[in-house]
């Protein structure tokens, strides 16, 4: 007999409210629907209403945890646009902040994946050492998030020399600390067994869908902005990309963890490999045309794109942001697996997404359970792996 | 190491589709213009024989009709294929690419509700951002659906009071 968990349209937790109606049969999850637009904002068409120049401000509130990698591939949009270039040193402070962006996003990940199958030990540690990050972003920027470095033509804020120092010693804790999660997601046999082999996205569907990023690289699907359309300062570092063949959310989690290390590597090289000069270029004006923008944002590819008709406003102003191509290869990937497995299976591709807010359980139409149900049966699950390694 | 943006990709295009014209904006940002009876064969063969992935696609409103951009990215070499087609307003219709394309599934449905163009072939081609209450015959995105939107501002107030 077929019934229907709905799951969503919203909990705090998320910033994206999405909307899952989970058919299953028994224990196991059939097929998925999705629904979304509860969050539509309109942003494509504020755009088309504000001066180039307002356009970073409005396209960085998009997303608060990756909220450098939309102005970051708008500017890069109207400088292609415009043909401009950035000076050196500022595209040495975009990559910077692009990377200790990717840096604290793939923490958050991990803590939250830890919380869902209730390990909330690695939540807080995690979270722990993902703070001094933030109080760096506001040593530099002002701001904990929502940093507005991103300008057409360069960098708003410079990185002091002072700051050299602090930026390099946090890097040194944090490479520390991936090591120690590393370990302790790697050798724990009873996260392996909640992340082993679950909810597997081949990687014929990955391309079929055109997922990006971790999402990607996890099911073998070696793209990344980075390498294969190098901007600003990624092509004048040394680094690699990861790449896993399974599949499976362990994937996945490697892929984050991994990505740390050479995120590390690449503010390192560049802190010490950072010209002096100035930091912006001066833009007069947007000749008519159209500019694409990418940029690697921590869950995949961003991209903007912008025609400009020689006014001071955009005439179009497309925004795809990574979810929006990774959420539908959910429904292939949640297929065949437990209810329990799906809380942390469709938060895999990293929407923030998983303990829902109302859970209801419908029997010819009558509610029967509410509450924090997906999350309590994730954890149970975990529970009883724990128990039977115990013995 | 990067491998360069090839002319012979470009050859094949002009080869095998004669009515496409080419624009390189940039050594990797090429835009097609094709008509649009060709868009479903074109985007067949850069995702079928090229290996391209469908970034997303964009739809613009002008005087003459709906253009649809169809942004396709080659990411062994790093280029962006653009396919540029104009769909007339009297007649807003142009193939889905969703049948062989599961990534064109979403974007299809988006540029339906907010511009009113219909894919047809699509298998489910239901409103994907805005509420189950949204008239169907109002889109958003279009110039003029400002105008629109003001003057059903208007009789509302006109009913408050």
């Amino acid at each position: 007999m077929k019934r229907i968990v709905p799951i969503g349209p919203y909990h705090p937790l998320q910033e994206e409210p999405e909307f899952f109606k989970l058919i299953v049969e028994g224990e196991k999850v059939v097929d998925l629907e999705i629904n979304i637009g509860y969050n539509h904002r309109g942003h494509e068409f504020i755009a088309q209403k504000m001066t180039y120049d307002q356009v970073p401000f409005l396209v960085e509130r998009i997303c608060g945890i990756c909220s450098d990698s939309h102005p970051y591939a708008y500017v890069m949009a109207v400088e292609d646009a415009a043909h401009i270039e950035a000076p050196p040193r500022a595209q040495y402070i975009r990559t910077i902040i692009g990377e200790l962006e990717r840096i604290h996003s793939h923490y958050l990940w991990v803590g939250l994946a830890g919380h869902f199958i209730g390990y909330n030990t690695v939540w807080m540690w995690v979270w722990r050492y993902r703070e001094p990050l933030l109080d760096i972003f506001e040593l530099i920027m002002g701001n904990r998030n929502h940093y507005a470095i991103n300008k057409i033509g360069g960098a708003r804020r410079d990185i002091l020399p002072e700051h050299y120092g602090t930026i390099e010693k946090y890097l040194d804790l944090v490479e520390k600390k991936t090591t120690m999660f590393t370990k302790a997601v790697l050798d724990d046999p009873v996260i392996r067994a909640r992340l082993e082999n679950v909810g597997i996205l081949t990687k014929e569907d990955a391309i079929g869908f055109g997922v990006l990023g971790p999402t990607a690289r996890g099911s073998g699907y070696a793209i990344d902005v980075r390498k294969d359309d190098p901007y600003d300062a990624y092509d004048k570092v040394d680094w690699d990309m990861i790449v896993f063949d399974e599949g499976d959310i362990l994937a996945k989690a490697k892929v984050r963890l991994l990505e740390c290390y050479e995120s590390i590597k690449i503010v390192r090289q560049c802190l010490r490999d950072m010209p002096d000069g100035p930091i912006e270029t001066r833009v007069d004006e947007i000749p008519p045309g159209e500019g694409i923008g990418r940029h690697e944002a921590p869950r995949g590819e961003v991209f903007h794109y912008v025609r400009s008709d020689g006014s001071n406003m955009p005439a179009r102003h497309k925004i795809r942001a990574p979810s929006f191509m990774n959420i539908p290869s959910n429904v292939v990937a949640v297929r065949g697996y437990s209810i329990a497995d799906a809380a942390l299976v469709l938060a895999a591709v990293d929407p923030c997404y998983c303990c829902t807010e109302r859970t209801v359980v419908l029997e010819n139409g009558k509610k029967k359970l509410t509450g924090h149900d997906l999350l309590r049966l994730s954890r149970q699950k975990t529970e009883a792996i724990r128990r039977r390694y115990r013995r | 190491m990067k491998k360069e943006y090839s002319q012979a990709v470009l050859d094949e295009i002009g080869a095998k589709f004669p009515r496409a014209s080419v624009k390189i904006h940039a050594p990797r940002r090429t835009y097609v213009s094709v008509p649009r009876d060709d868009v479903y064969e074109f985007a067949k063969f850069l995702f079928e024989e090229k290996k391209c992935r469908l970034s997303i696609a964009t739809g613009i409103d002008k005087r003459d009709g709906i253009e649809i951009l169809y942004h396709f990215s080659h990411d062994p070499s790093g280029t962006y294929y653009n396919i540029k087609t104009l769909v007339p307003k009297d007649d807003l219709k142009i193939r889905s690419l969703a049948d062989f394309l599961p990534a064109a599934n979403w974007i299809e449905r988006e540029i339906h509700e907010l511009l009113g163009v219909d894919f047809t072939g699509h298998p489910n081609l239901v409103p994907l951002l805005t509420a189950e209450t949204w008239p169907a015959d109002l889109y958003p995105l279009r110039r003029d659906y400002a105008d629109e939107h003001k003057e059903l501002k208007i009789e509302k107030t006109k009913e408050d009071h």
